[in-house]
């Protein structure tokens, strides 16, 4: 890659962020069997395998949200994450919390 | 420090990782008897049915094993010399080592009557296995499969999507009578039937028939008949290979006994994955437990153990997703066929897995379980007490996270256990409410 790509990469990211802010497509490292069928199916060839089995979100910039691996998982390893996502888990961990203190 | 470790599948290779992150100068070795890098077992019954490539499902590439600095070596370990601390090779090689790991997996247990070294004889079992299994479908025309689990049903899609008559053999009247309940055995069956796999009820196979080539021709059964078919499959189980131990001093049962440190009786000698029986405080006995997540889990479990870390491995919760013939089937925490709402006697709740995984733990107290269908999607939840320990998810599966969740973390129930044990529509709105509740408030529009 030219320096001239890194550039122009490195200005878009700011808008990635913002895509990466709005969802994201994460993984459970103990549901996956490493089959490879999630990369196989992936349109833009991003190694998704390695980010399932190590249970990391797929943070490669070059995810286009298609959804392929999602729905391709034999296992249901993979999820589409949205920020709600994230709060429903939180609200749900403290009101455990509450539950728990309760007793 | 020089590790050894034979076998380099899911409990070997995720050991040898976490050798490297733990100690950065250590030498480690992996000996395998395959000629490929690690590769996903589970990922074979997909190569079969055409899902993906064989060059697809291998996990690792050779690159990450310099990378990681893991010396991959081939060949057969036939002996260990636990006095010197060698591992000898068939060939007459020997690997010494300071830290040993046995993690030689398992293998598919061949059919307990005759006809088993027939050509045409086949396992879902290893790599070259399947590759040979692929191109002996090319030329079979009609293909029996024996085996209850499921490997075997997989066994049969595989087949039939290849093009081959397939038929299945079933001992009892219908499928996983242990686990499934009447509606349940009848969707996935239904299935089966749509994938073009024939069901054979109470029959059962005492003999593989071979030509004077001694390849298959077809096999008896226990009425007498004959039943003509030119491909055998065979999925009754998996048997630990633990040859490599024998005439050693290392101690097995069924496998190689470990400790939950995952320690065999010798000093510096460790067992995971499928050719560990492992010992499990909850039961107080060593149990096999042959599943990848399980056995990624113990590899990553002995690995610490081996830098001198300390560290006791426990199981999970049981839980197990497939996909069958296009359905998604989950299986959490405890489940029997039937509530057995009359008697206050504790039930065996049961777990259904890939191989023979003894994940299952017996529950004190009675449960009940509560049900929804709709179309090709069912839920079935076993309650007991103030608690959801099981659930059984076949087809849609967006509650199945929040299920795992309420199962795992042991939520309190109490105040949807009504809702949620009258099942039908009920259950469901009561699980769907439940989860939007904790949703963000829409924001307000000023």
């Amino acid at each position: 890659m030219g320096l001239f790509d890194a550039l122009i990469r490195r200005k878009k990211e700011p808008e990635l962020e913002k895509t990466v802010q709005l969802g994201r497509v994460v993984a459970d490292a103990s549901r996956c069997v490493q089959c490879g069928i999630c990369g196989y199916n992936c349109p833009v060839g991003i190694p998704v395998r390695d980010y399932a089995r190590q249970g990391l979100p797929v943070s490669d910039a070059a995810c286009i949200s298609c959804g392929n691996c999602v729905n391709v998982c034999p296992r249901g390893t993979l999820r589409w994450e949205t920020q709600a996502h994230v709060i429903v888990m939180d609200r749900f961990a403290a009101q455990m919390g509450e539950m728990a203190s309760g007793d | 420090m020089r590790y050894v470790i034979i076998g380099n599948g899911a409990a070997g290779a995720t050991a040898a990782q976490t050798i490297r992150q733990n100690d950065a100068a250590g030498e480690i070795i992996i000996l395998t008897a395959e000629p490929y890098p690690m590769y996903s077992r589970p990922g074979l019954a997909y190569v079969l049915i055409n899902e993906v490539p064989p060059e697809q499902i291998m996990a690792r590439t050779l690159g990450w094993y310099e990378e990681w600095g893991i010396n991959l070596v081939l060949g057969q370990a036939e002996r260990i010399d636990v006095a010197q601390q060698v591992v000898w090779l068939g060939d007459g090689r020997s690997l010494p080592y300071d830290r040993l790991l046995i993690a030689t997996g398992a293998r598919a247990t061949p059919p307990p009557y005759p006809g088993a070294e027939l050509d045409g004889v086949v396992y879902l079992d290893t790599l070259d296995g399947t590759k040979e299994l692929v191109q002996k479908s090319r030329r079979a025309r009609r293909a029996v499969v024996i085996g209850g689990g499921i490997t075997a049903l997989e066994l049969s899609e595989g087949l039939a999507h290849r093009g081959l008559e397939t038929h299945y053999f079933l001992r009892r009247d219908r499928l996983w009578a242990q686990v499934f309940n009447d509606e349940e055995a009848a969707l996935l069956e239904k299935k089966m039937r749509a994938h073009h796999v024939n069901i054979h009820y109470h029959t059962e196979a005492v003999e593989i028939l071979g030509d004077r080539k001694g390849r298959v021709r077809g096999v008896r059964l226990k009425d007498g008949r004959e039943f003509k078919c030119d491909l055998v499959g065979v999925a009754i189980g998996v048997k630990p290979l633990i040859d490599v131990v024998a005439n050693s001093p290392i101690a097995t049962d069924r496998a190689i006994l470990v400790n939950e440190r995952l320690e065999t009786n010798v000093p510096h000698v460790y067992a995971a994955g499928d050719c560990a029986q492992v010992y499990d405080r909850w039961t107080q006995k060593h149990m096999l437990d042959v599943l990848w997540p399980s056995a990624v889990a113990e590899g990553n479990a002995a690995g610490l153990n081996m830098v001198g870390k300390p560290y006791a491995y426990e199981k999970g919760s049981p839980f197990n997703a497939c996909l069958l013939f296009g359905l998604h089937i989950t299986t959490m925490g405890q489940i029997n066929p039937r509530p057995d709402s009359e008697s206050d006697e504790p039930r065996i709740l049961q777990h259904v897995s890939r191989g023979s995984s003894e994940v299952w733990y017996t529950h004190p107290r009675p449960y009940r379980s509560a049900w929804a269908a709709e179309k090709e999607n069912t839920i079935r939840l076993v309650l007991s007490g103030d608690h959801l320990v099981g659930a059984l998810v076949i087809g849609e599966q967006s509650l199945t996270d929040s299920l795992r969740y309420l199962i795992e973390h042991e939520v309190n129930i109490g105040s949807m256990f009504e809702e949620l044990s009258a099942g039908g529509p009920r259950m469901r709105r009561c699980l769907m409410q439940f989860w939007q509740s904790l949703l963000p408030e829409p924001a307000q529009v000023s």
